[in-house]
């Protein structure tokens, strides 16, 4: 499917979704709560069938917060790629997707680690590089830390 | 003194009159017993320390490396380096550990060995006892080993030193069974248990050619079965293990450490030592019956020779296993004893006994 | 002790405790902790600890430039260093959109199959010496010394070259380079003959690799793990074939697929992979064409602004960059999508049921390497 057809069957599963400008894939901004079920209309339509996510990053645009989703699909050779932003940064959270690719487990583990974003009905959230006492999340653009972090 | 390097019996005899002119009877009995478990102990030591040596040289030469070659020339020394290191090191006491245990199971496995080894003749006359149930005997004895294995293990106080000493209890147990049977196979065919008939028996020929096909479906059986007795080569799972840890001798360190190392090198000679009396001949210098020009040239080289030499080609057989092969897990292991050899073992009786009867041998 | 004696039998089959292996540890290839809970000797669920090796590449990344941050590359996945900078330098040159000249991308292609045969060649002597068979660790490292030369002749490193740089390669070929990798070649087709004769073909070693650590390819797909350990499980995912970059798409080479997915297919996928770069290294070595080793490049190195993403095949899998760029010389987010990362995801799931034993095993054959993980 090329990305046109793939924008319009997104468009209306997510109508909300906005696309954002990148030359090498597909790339739409959903609204957080339409995630959940748009990951999983994604993995199970036939036509669609992403059942690869390939990566999961955690962006700090400044003000907001995102997370990535990187997502192929073995089938049929497409690639498309979903964010989901926030601007609490004091509590951020979406929904997992780990029921949906298994693999999101480990990456969400790692996103809470370093951003602080919670996501919700996780079978297992805590940290999974940093010590479980470690205060603040370093890959955050406002992280301070005198002890570590040498500033040239 | 007639010291016939052919013949120890006139030696023996030598001292014993000797002995007995000097001083009582029960005198001579005592100093006679000293000399001999002097002689066993220093017996031991040599070929434990020859045999540490071997095996680095051994492992090193199939690895495609050198070996030991800086303590001495070509290394010799570098076992004797080894003790003296291990004598100095600190004894480390566990806290909750059973104390009286934890300090009698390296001497039990020592003593086993020990009592084991005596049976085997080394030469014409050269052995310490010579029981008319020799093979029972020593069957019977090496396997008190297994009780200083897992005392070793139970005393440690340690989760994985119980893991360690329950796998090995389980598997020499198990190859007790095959180890028995295939001497079994011999004794059927030799109609002793005696070592000393047994060697000469083998006069005109060495037991394996004897006896053919079942006597070299014996010997493999009893090789396999007697590497995982003494818990070595790919069987080695209670021990080596890089999966926990090392296993049942883990909170020993030390001198202690040095006999349960000491040990598995002797274990490893005994046994090699008796596949070497009981298949190929022991002391008997290879004969060819009816070409006696041959075998008196085999006849110059002394008995004593012959028997190093054979244990040694067995010894390195059993080296060459544990550096090629991965090890077993246990269930493959103990499904090795009860699902194929075991049923191989008793079959091949029947074939040896039916070979004796029709006198199928040579 | 004492507790378990006093429990009634019903309860003492119940009782499982926890085991801990690692971080020091012979058999993890790395600091990485496991605390394994056992019923007996059956696993039955496993716990990773990582991050003993956490350095944070990730935020170091974002003051470094784009030829500095290449040397934190190399240290991600040591094994597959090269690859590891291949990737960055492909993605800036992306973005930059810049062609390098013929010679470097023969080179880099070289220079990638010799790390992927180097990384295997560590693999099977540590999966040998994991399962028992201690001579194997020594047979392949003999060989691997051969690539490393190899390397240090011309990269002047043998190990964390930072070879690749942004435009091409920091110096040309040393004039004997060609001589040795076809005496490398040569020499370690025979040998690998051996590798096959003391572990593929032996009884031992296929008893305790077949049946075991069963993963399916769904299973591998949803827990995106990729590589060689994907490539066992039937599932074509050789980055090499599906999207090509540098030479991959002119020389002829076959993805190993096998469909056992078990510990031995995974084994088998490795051994046969160090044929086929052999393959790609023979078809590429005799014409290397002349040329510039490095395009030309501006003295500072600004991508515009903007979200980009680079696969490469890494030894281990798929590797990937993603860079947020804000048109600064550094980048604003590095993020890497490291191979053993998901594969270790998978070690819980594909280990319960399994004994201790066949533990190490899988985690032998899933190649994973800690610092990739870690970052």
């Amino acid at each position: 499917m090329d990305n046109e057809t793939l924008k319009a069957r997104i468009l209306s599963i997510v109508p909300d979704a906005q696309t954002e400008e990148n030359k090498q894939y597909l790339t739409l901004v959903v609204p957080a709560a339409e995630l959940h079920n748009l990951a999983e209309k994604l993995k199970n339509t036939q036509e669609l069938s992403f059942d690869f996510l390939f990566c999961l990053s955690g962006v700090d645009y400044g003000k907001q917060l995102a997370v990535v989703y990187h997502l192929n699909s073995t089938t049929h050779k497409h690639a498309v790629v979903l964010k989901v932003k926030t601007d609490d940064r004091v509590n951020p959270a979406f929904d997992t997707v780990c029921d949906i690719w298994r693999t999101a487990d480990f990456h969400e583990r790692e996103t809470y680690d370093m951003f602080g974003i919670r996501f919700n009905n996780h079978p297992d959230l805590r940290r999974i590089f940093l010590d479980e006492e470690w205060k603040g999340y370093p890959l955050r653009k406002d992280y301070v830390d005198e002890v570590n972090i040498v500033e040239f | 003194m007639t010291f016939n390097i052919y013949d120890f019996t006139s030696f023996n005899q030598w001292i014993d009159k000797g002995l007995n002119s000097i001083m009582s009877p029960t005198w001579a009995l005592i100093t006679e017993w000293v000399i001999i478990g002097v002689v066993f102990l220093l017996f031991y030591a040599v070929v434990g320390l020859f045999l540490v040596y071997a095996e680095r040289k051994v492992c090193a030469f199939m690895q495609n490396r050198v070996g030991p070659n800086r303590v001495g020339p070509y290394g010799i020394f570098q076992t004797i380096a080894d003790f003296i290191k291990l004598l100095m090191k600190e004894l480390v006491y566990i806290k909750d550990s059973d104390k009286l245990l934890f300090n009698i199971a390296p001497f039990i496995v020592i003593i086993a060995s020990f009592m084991a080894l005596s049976a085997v003749p080394f030469a014409k006359g050269l052995h310490a006892i010579d029981f008319d149930i020799g093979i029972l005997y020593v069957v019977a004895v090496s396997s008190l080993g297994v009780v200083g294995i897992l005392l070793a293990g139970w005393s440690s106080n340690n989760k994985y030193s119980l893991i360690g000493a329950i796998r090995s209890g389980a598997q020499i147990v198990s190859y007790e069974l095959s180890v028995g049977l295939s001497l079994l196979t011999i004794i059927v065919l030799a109609g002793t248990m005696q070592f000393s008939e047994i060697v000469e028996m083998q006069r005109n020929g060495w037991f394996i050619f004897k006896g053919h096909i079942p006597a070299v479906i014996a010997f493999v059986i009893f090789l396999i079965a007697s590497t995982a007795e003494t818990n070595r080569g790919p069987f080695d799972l209670a021990e080596a293990e890089s999966e926990l840890t090392a296993g049942f001798h883990t909170e020993y360190s030390g001198i202690k450490f040095a006999f349960f190392f000491l040990a598995e090198y002797m274990n490893m000679f005994l046994v090699a030592s008796i596949a070497a009396t009981v298949f190929w001949g022991g002391w008997m210098p290879f004969h060819i019956s009816g070409w006696e020009g041959f075998n008196h040239i085999m006849d110059y080289i002394p008995p004593f020779v012959w028997y190093i030499g054979k244990t040694g080609f067995i010894i390195w057989l059993m080296m060459l296993f544990k550096w090629t092969f991965p090890r077993l897990r246990i269930d493959q292991l103990l499904t090795l004893e009860w699902k194929y050899l075991l049923p191989i073992n008793l079959v091949n009786i029947l074939v040896m006994a039916f070979l004796v009867l029709m006198h199928w041998h040579f | 002790m004492k507790e378990i004696i006093n429990l009634p039998v019903s309860k003492i089959e119940e009782e499982e405790y926890h085991i801990n292996m690692g971080p020091q540890h012979p058999s993890t290839h790395g600091v990485l902790r496991l605390v394994v809970s056992l019923q007996g000797e059956m696993v039955k669920s496993l716990k990773p600890h990582c991050g003993y090796i956490h350095r944070g590449i990730e935020k170091m990344c974002e003051k470094d430039t784009y030829p500095q941050l290449i040397h934190l590359t190399d240290r991600i996945d040591y094994l597959s260093a090269h690859i590891n900078n291949h990737a960055v330098c492909l993605l800036v040159e992306k973005a930059l959109e810049i062609e390098v000249p013929e010679r470097v991308k023969y080179i880099r292609t070289i220079m990638d199959e010799l790390a992927r045969i180097q990384s295997h060649q560590l693999w099977w002597s540590s999966f040998g010496m994991d399962l028992g068979g201690l001579t194997c660790f020594f047979y392949g490292l003999r060989d691997r010394e051969m690539i490393l030369d190899i390397w240090e002749e011309t990269t002047g490193s043998r190990f964390l070259q930072s070879y690749n740089c942004p435009g091409g390669v920091m110096q040309d070929l040393h004039p004997n380079f060609q001589k040795r990798v076809h005496a490398f070649i040569k020499t370690f087709k025979k040998k690998i003959k051996d590798y096959d004769r003391i572990l593929s073909g032996n009884v031992i070693f296929e008893q305790r690799s077949q049946g075991v650590g069963m993963l399916s390819k769904e299973d591998a797909i949803s827990y995106g793990v990729t590589g060689p350990s994907g490539r066992g499980s039937g599932w074509s995912c050789d980055i090499r074939k599906n999207e090509p970059y540098s030479m991959y798409g002119q020389v002829q080479f076959n993805e190993v697929l096998r469909y056992g997915c078990d510990t031995y297919s995974r084994y088998m996928v490795r051994m046969q992979e160090m044929h086929e770069s052999m393959n790609i290294i023979e078809q590429l070595i005799d014409n290397i064409p002349a040329g510039d080793y490095s395009a030309k490049m501006k003295a500072v190195i600004k991508l515009p602004a903007g979200e980009y993403y680079q696969k490469v095949e890494s030894a281990r899998g798929e590797l990937g960059l993603y860079v947020v760029s804000d048109g600064n010389k550094t980048p604003y987010r590095m993020k890497f999508r490291t191979p053993s990362f998901s594969n270790l995801s998978v070690l819980d799931h594909i280990s319960r049921g399994m004994k201790i034993a066949d533990l190490v095993a899988i985690g032998a054959s899933l190649d994973l390497v800690i610092p990739d993980i870690d970052r």
